[in-house]
């Protein structure tokens, strides 16, 4: 058992599936030499030589394209799209090849790989370095999405995605890399598709993903302090998705609330609200919330930034006024 | 003769000779492709090919000089213009003509159609329908033969409007700063659909006047001379083979139909098309046969067999079933399935 931070655990990640396959290779923008732009991924040249790890010039279609080719033809790449945002200038090799290849080819195809990217807000980056951009992926049919919370999960699903036939897109918070958790020591395996209970309580469900988890937490924790009990459900993966986990936890509770980073239109908790609607209404004791990011682009000011992602105070407060009411 | 438009010294001047029994392959293949896309284009008339076809009649000496020159190991990447490739690198004829029926025997069972065909066993590595996508795939396709040490070359084929879109940059920039043996061949029609490509391009020659900035050589050829392409292509692959990096190859060529489905190719001017019709690239290989000493009737016989598949193929895919229901929720994971919840 080691304390690592969510940053350290990508290295330790990709280190780990490099070393157990060779077929595993990693090629992105500065992730080699310079060891990433948010240091996630130190020290992998070293290790595993300039044949495996690549930098790239500015070309993210032609990272994503060479990823691609690459899986086709017998390798497990890992590319780095450096921040999520960027998806929006390779979407055609994301959306319409990779997604698509297996099935339109009808499974004489295979596309075992991962896209990494920095996703999500907190740092002040401004409106196209900061989105939460899951949501994009999940629409898309052909595309596994995993966002991880925690230090440990960042190390077990990545595995897990390395080690998926299919094309997973792996979604890092970028203000979750300094965030430190005890890790345990040797290999890590998680599976795609399963949610995370972190909190149990018996009188309100809060579904999370990643930066989100956190502040779902400590929002349960206020919520205690005036008697709600709150279960918190970390979602983790939202293709596939754990919808046995998150009915069951609806179910129990009679209330849903979820807090997605995302703006508001169409986030994943939409769906996952259309799915309870479905198929657990009968359970529901109230009207289910969503707590989002206004539908507007995400502000550059510390301020203002902060009044757009759902904070602790406003998970508390918009969970303590739904309750009472 | 140098093509309609060029002159001798534009041109690329490859070395070699081709034996006798490749100009005969190259025949046959060149009569091949002619025959399916002149049925394909029937059927599509019937409304028994849906959707939309891009036919290659004209341009069938490129995928038949290509083919000729790689082997079996080679993979090769083309775009929704790509019976052609698929046919020309082995794909049974039978399956192609069912997926552009839409047919439970087609090549991808009626979820391609023409403009994704797909021969994976026969290294046709897939028919890309986004302008310029597939030059950035070709590349890790280079890049895991060099990886895991196989001499193959990936050849990747693209139209000339592709040539103004970020993507083609994007790969040729890559695959000459990894020495990648990947062959990009540009199959200049001259039209990127409607549009003349040199009214929106700012160079002449929209691939060879490129390659320099990549450090590559400019290599503009006789897209409709098949000796040509044939020996063009195995210099440069035998290049990549060997270790030796990329190479960007500029067929010069004429698309004699429109751009799709029945498009009557009005902005053609008449000159024009007259010219290229006698720059056909069958009929100029048939009479360079025919100079050489080969026979009337061998060729004759050539065509007859190629007519005949196609008929057997057409026959066989009218006959076939449509896919059935349960085709339609698979295959969209490794698993089979389509799931994406539990």
């Amino acid at each position: 058992m080691a304390e690592l931070t969510y940053r350290d655990a990508v290295a330790r990640a990709i280190a780990q599936e490099m070393a157990r396959d060779e077929r595993v290779v990693f090629l992105g923008e500065d992730v080699g030499a310079p060891g990433g732009v948010f240091k996630a991924t130190p020290g992998l040249l070293e290790r595993f030589g300039p044949e495996r790890v690549r930098d790239t010039p500015i070309s993210e279609q032609a990272i994503l394209g060479a990823a691609m080719g690459a899986a086709m033809t017998g390798l497990r790449p890992i590319a780095e799209v450096m921040f999520a945002d960027f998806f929006a200038v390779c979407w055609d090799v994301v959306a319409n090849q990779i997604a698509k290849a297996r099935y339109m080819t009808d499974g004489q195809v295979s596309l075992p790989l991962v896209i990494r990217a920095a996703n999500g807000g907190g740092l002040r980056f401004g409106a196209q370095h900061s989105q939460a951009v899951e949501n994009w992926a999940m629409a898309v049919p052909g595309l596994k999405v995993v966002a991880p919370a925690t230090p440990r999960d960042v190390i077990g699903l990545f595995a897990a995605a390395v080690r998926d036939p299919d094309p997973v897109l792996f979604f890092e918070h970028k203000a979750l890399y300094p965030a430190k958790a005890a890790v345990p020591d040797g290999e890590i395996v998680d599976s795609l598709g399963t949610a995370e209970v972190r909190r149990q309580g018996d009188d309100a469900t809060i579904l999370a993903l990643a930066a989100m988890v956190p502040r779902a937490l400590a929002a349960a924790d206020r919520l205690a302090e005036d008697g709600i009990e709150a279960t918190v459900v970390d979602v983790r993966s939202l293709v596939p998705l754990d919808t046995r986990t998150i009915l069951r936890e609806v179910a129990h509770t009679g209330r849903l609330f979820t807090v997605e980073e995302n703006p508001r239109l169409l986030g994943w908790g939409a769906e996952v609200v259309s799915i309870v609607a479905e198929e657990c209404f009968w359970k529901l004791d109230g009207p289910i919330v969503r707590i989002t990011t206004p539908h507007i682009p995400l502000p550059a000011a510390d301020f203002l930034e902060d009044q757009a992602i759902p904070s602790v105070d406003r998970i508390t407060d918009t969970i303590r006024a739904a309750m009472k009411s | 003769m140098p093509p309609p438009g060029l002159s001798a010294q534009d041109l690329y001047t490859p070395v070699g000779e081709v034996r006798a029994p490749v100009a005969l392959d190259l025949f046959r293949t060149q009569v091949r492709l002619r025959r399916f896309e002149k049925r394909a284009y029937d059927l599509f008339l019937q409304n028994l090919v849906k959707g939309t076809s891009h036919l290659s009649l004209g341009m069938e000496a490129i995928a038949a000089g290509f083919a000729a020159a790689m082997t079996p190991e080679d993979y090769t990447f083309a775009t929704y213009r790509g019976h052609a490739h698929t046919l020309a690198r082995g794909a049974p004829m039978d399956a192609v003509l069912a997926e552009l029926l839409g047919r439970d025997t087609g090549l991808l069972h009626g979820k391609g159609g023409s403009m994704h065909l797909t021969d994976v066993e026969h290294g046709m590595m897939g028919s890309y329908a986004i302008v310029g996508a597939h030059l950035t795939v070709a590349l890790g396709a280079g890049w895991s033969a060099r990886y895991l040490g196989r001499p193959r070359v990936t050849v990747v084929f693209f139209g000339d409007g592709a040539t103004n879109i970020g993507a083609f940059h994007e790969a040729l920039n890559l695959a000459a700063t990894w020495r990648l043996p990947v062959v990009f061949v540009c199959e200049n029609n001259q039209y990127m659909e409607y549009t003349p490509i040199r009214a929106v391009t700012a160079v002449r020659r929209p691939a060879a006047d490129r390659a320099p900035a990549y450090g590559m050589e400019p290599v503009l050829i006789d897209g409709n001379d098949a000796d040509a392409v044939f020996l063009t292509a195995s210099h440069f692959l035998g290049r990549a083979r060997a270790g030796d990096g990329p190479a960007l190859i500029e067929a010069y060529t004429y698309r004699s139909t429109g751009h799709s489905r029945a498009d009557p190719a009005h902005y053609k001017p008449a000159d024009e098309v007259a010219a290229w019709a006698k720059y056909d690239p069958l009929d100029l290989y048939r009479r360079r046969l025919l100079d050489g000493g080969v026979p009337a009737a061998v060729l004759d016989e050539i065509d007859a067999s190629a007519r005949q598949e196609v008929d057997a193929a057409t026959a066989k895919a009218k006959a076939a079933p449509a896919p059935g229901p349960d085709r339609l929720l698979t295959n969209l994971w490794a698993d089979g399935g389509s799931s994406w919840r539990n």
